[in-house]
């Protein structure tokens, strides 16, 4: 993989016009990466999920060189109808296209980041590799005080044009002052098995509100990996919603630092899976001054032999006091092949703080089927009566009420 | 002064701190197959044991310390303790209680550990254990009577060595981690229980350890058997002298349950914690593991973890019978600079399997908490359930409360339900108390002892008093 990584790698930088620190960097990271290699079972985030096996049985070599000089025809056919939205267009990883045309063109400034690196905490070589072969990074920053009028959708499609392997994506946001955004990240593949590197880091000022909702439904048989760093000041709000359904396999992570006073940032997530699907989401709060708030929900449904992942971590410092940490995973087993591993951790160095955990996994409720049953439903509508009343109540979670319709109708649950 | 505060006052300090002077026998300082060699030798081992040890020797060379809990320690030289000690007087065993060494029982009776019988506390036959040795073992007579087995594990070896050899190591292997390794290398004494078919255990079974000597590893192993359909209580009791330097204890307990039989495992554990500036105090390295082999079987561990400066131990349950049961209950309580990393395992295999966790952590002063399980239901576990639940109490802004599940179902019949919290003891609670005429400190040990409840209502009656009192004492200053 070393000889591959490298050969694309200076393809890649030559077509960019980069100074020799920035190349310097990039090779840094390169380095590391080669250095480091996937994440393997052997760590502790990575447990129940060894990427590097998932890689090597789903896709084999990984090639890493993208020729990004030609244009993506973009298929109009893909977007949401019946919703007003701004939009991003990515095409096998490339951005085709960025248009704000709901939006005051002089409140949100698009600004060319690329030849910056990012540097997480609780990160993986994963930003390694996503540092080295990121082509383009922009910055979208919503000016103090403007409040998107429409959701921004991000299309992520993949095609069988596609060159390599691996795309590695990466965009910053910058929400100032009393600023607000919602972004739905749409996922669209219709390409053979790749894997799927994506970055995004948040910053969100004070009384700033994000509304994330990440939308894996359609199948394919891609691999997925997706960081989200939110950075949030005080009073700020941000929601994340996970619909994980789509891919083969996917991992979620989420690092959200409460650094300002009265910030909160609510996680929900929805497992659907089916076939041999694996999927995974992992949350970091960090806690980190007094009176923070975080509330995490996560529910999954499986079938035949899929198998969710769900590691949430509260960890709250000394200075937290007065912390409301809430975490709730449920599973439904389907199927006996299924499997559900979950690690709710809580690392407490504050007194004064209410923080708790639950987690429960096990089969359909046979009382209730016998109780619908008895009331003249089939055994398969009792079923799927129970199963969406278990989703839904994720899905209420969503506080903008069009995209939780939007939701809905993609889940196909009714009401 | 009241009788109550007086009774603090008196226990304030760690009151199982002196040490005996008494002659002892040492291994050479250091780790090596000569050392082994010296150990069985001395215990006039069979040629099987000593190749059992050899073993684990062999694994042990390649083995790494492990670093992945959450207290850290400093590295500890393994060259640099000793692997055997015991008191001069134990060279050949005292027939009786008669002959033995004045000042090994008063040792013992300064610990509240009666080893004359007529002393007996409610008739509990205790074996006790000093350094590397077992001391005495009480009641023997009237166990023996029915076929129950009671005696220090090295006189098992020589005795009933088809039996030793049938289980020693069957829960754990010689091939298991560092510590555990360590153990079947060069473990000197500890207890041996049979239970025969049938019998149901008349008394209490307990056995009390204590470090005395400087500079030495406690090594012991527990091996407790219970035959189909029997039933046993087994109590576990420990103290060390105050040192300077820290001490390590790697013990291996070993529990098998066959067809409808019942362990049940109690300890209160007390080595000495360190002084308030964390200095000195045991490490408490210790493997713990019981399997429900046969169907219908269960096995209970209630602990109570007040003393040591470093804790790491997980009680495991292995669920192979069908309908098997385990249990853990457990109150770990840290103070000052003390840090636990504690737990349990509960592996279901057998079908209809049913296991339940109840932990309290409380910590206070600068220490470190740490709850840390894993529940595994295998995809052959039809129809089982686990409910766990884990509540940590802290005191003071300077400590840490952590909780570590890993939670895996791999079987769609089974369920499993988790709960945690993390809380400080309420301003409304503590004004209740104290306008009711209790100090804050009283206050405290009443709310904490209603908090842990669920587990000293599992312990025995003699040691669910002890143990209450030392809740009470170990969160002594840790208000106000």
């Amino acid at each position: 993989m070393k000889e591959q990584l490298q050969k694309d790698f200076y393809n890649n930088i030559k077509n960019l016009s980069l100074s020799q620190k920035d190349i310097e960097i990039k090779k840094f990271c390169l380095d590391n990466f080669i250095d480091k290699g996937f994440p393997n079972k052997k760590e502790e985030d990575w447990k129940f999920s060894d990427l590097n096996q998932i890689i090597k049985n789903n896709i084999g070599e990984l090639s890493f060189y993208n020729d990004q000089a030609s244009t993506n025809k973009v298929d109009t056919s893909v977007f949401v109808d019946g919703l007003e939205h701004n939009k991003i267009v990515f095409i096998n990883g490339r951005i085709e296209k960025i248009d704000f045309e709901y939006e005051k063109k002089d409140q949100i400034e698009i600004i060319d980041q690329s030849e910056t690196i990012n540097e997480f905490e609780n990160s993986n070589s994963l930003s390694d590799l996503n540092n080295a072969f990121t082509n383009k990074c922009f910055k979208i920053l919503v000016k103090k005080g403007y409040q998107l009028l429409k959701p921004l959708i991000i299309y992520h499609t993949t095609n069988s044009k596609i060159w390599s392997k691996n795309i590695n994506l990466r965009l910053n946001f910058e929400l100032d002052k009393d600023s607000s955004l919602r972004l739905i990240d749409l996922f669209n593949d219709t390409s053979e098995k790749n894997f799927l590197n994506i970055f995004y880091n948040f910053e969100l000022k004070e009384n700033a509100v994000l509304k994330n909702y990440k939308v894996d439904k359609f199948e394919n048989k891609n691999i997925k990996y997706s960081f989200n760093n939110i950075d949030q000041d005080k009073n700020s709000i941000s929601e994340t919603f996970i619909l994980s359904s789509g891919s083969n396999f996917s991992k979620n992570e989420i690092n959200c630092n409460l650094n300002g006073v009265y910030a909160s940032a609510f996680v929900n997530g929805v497992f659907s899976l089916n076939n041999d699907k694996h999927h995974e989401i992992r949350s970091i709060i960090n806690h980190l001054t007094e009176n923070t708030k975080s509330y995490q929900l996560i529910k999954s449904v499986l079938e035949q032999s899929s198998k969710a992942v769900y590691q949430g971590k509260i960890f709250v410092n000394s200075d937290a006091q007065k912390t409301d940490g809430y975490q709730l995973s449920k599973a439904i087993l389907l199927n006996k092949e299924s499997e559900f591993n979950a690690k709710p951790e809580l690392e407490i160095y504050a007194d004064d703080v209410k923080c708790s955990h639950g987690s429960a996994s096990g089969s359909l409720n046979e009382d209730s089927i016998f109780y619908l049953m008895s009331r003249g439903l089939s055994y398969q509508q009792s079923r799927e009566l129970l199963i969406n009343g278990f989703l839904l109540d994720v899905v209420e979670k969503i506080t903008d009420s069009e995209i939780k319709n939007l939701i809905k109708n993609l889940l196909g649950i009714k009401e | 002064m009241d009788n109550r505060q007086k009774e603090i006052n008196n226990l304030k300090d760690y009151k199982y701190g002196f040490s005996t002077d008494i002659e002892n026998i040492q291994a050479p300082k250091g780790l090596n197959e000569e050392v082994i060699k010296f150990i069985s030798n001395i215990k006039k081992e069979p040629a099987w044991m000593l190749e059992f040890r050899l073993k684990a020797f062999e694994r042990f060379k390649v083995l790494k310390e492990p670093d992945w809990q959450k207290p850290k320690f400093p590295k500890i030289d393994y060259q640099d303790l000793y692997y055997y000690s015991a008191p001069k007087s134990m060279k050949d065993k005292p027939k009786s209680l008669d002959e033995l060494d004045p000042k090994l029982l008063e040792t013992y009776k300064k610990l509240g550990i009666p080893l004359q019988e007529q002393a007996r506390l409610n008739g509990i036959a205790v074996d006790a254990v000093f350094d590397s040795v077992s001391v005495a073992t009480t009641f023997k007579d009237e166990l023996t009577k029915q076929g129950i087995i009671f005696c220090p594990i090295s006189e098992a070896i020589q005795n009933y060595p088809e039996l030793v050899k049938k289980y020693l190591g069957s829960v754990i292997p010689t091939s298991d981690h560092f510590f555990a390794t360590l153990n079947s290398a060069v473990f000197t004494d500890g207890s041996f229980v049979y239970i025969p078919e049938g019998v149901r255990c008349p008394m209490e079974l307990s056995t009390y350890f204590r470090i005395n000597a400087s500079n030495t590893g406690q090594f012991e192993r527990t091996l407790i058997i219970a035959d189909k359909g029997s039933y046993v209580s087994y109590l576990e009791g420990c103290t060390a002298p105050m040192r300077d330097e820290n001490q390590l204890h790697a013990a291996n307990v070993e529990l098998i349950a066959l067809d409808d039989a019942e362990i049940k495992y109690s300890t209160v554990q007390n080595w000495y914690p360190g002084d308030q500036d964390g200095k000195g105090g045991i490490y408490n390295f210790v493997t713990k593991r019981g399997l429900c082999k046969g169907k219908n079987s269960k096995i209970s561990w209630t602990q109570v973890e007040t003393g040591s400066a470093i804790t790491w131990k997980y009680p495991s349950c292995i669920l192979k019978g069908d309908n098997s049961v385990g249990e853990f209950y457990s109150i770990a309580i840290t103070n000052n600079h003390q840090k636990a990393d504690t737990g349990t395992k509960m592996i279901h295999l057998g079908k209809n399997t049913k296991s339940k966790i109840i932990s309290k952590g409380i910590s206070a002063g600068t220490s470190d908490m740490t709850y840390r399980g894993l529940v595994d239901i295998s995809s052959k576990a039809k129809n089982s359930t686990n409910y766990t639940q884990c509540d940590s109490l802290l005191m003071g802004n300077k400590c840490g409360a952590h909780t570590v599940p890993y939670i895996k179902n791999k079987n769609s019949e089974s369920n499993i339900a988790h709960e945690a919290t993390t809380s400080k003891i309420s301003e409304e609670q503590l004004h209740y108390c104290q306008q009711r005429g209790l100090n804050p400190e009283e206050a405290v040990g009443l709310i904490v002892n209603g908090f842990c409840k669920e587990v000293l209502q599992q312990l025995p009656m003699e040691f669910a008093v002890e143990a209450q009192k030392l809740v009470g004492i170990s969160l002594e200053g840790s208000v106000g």
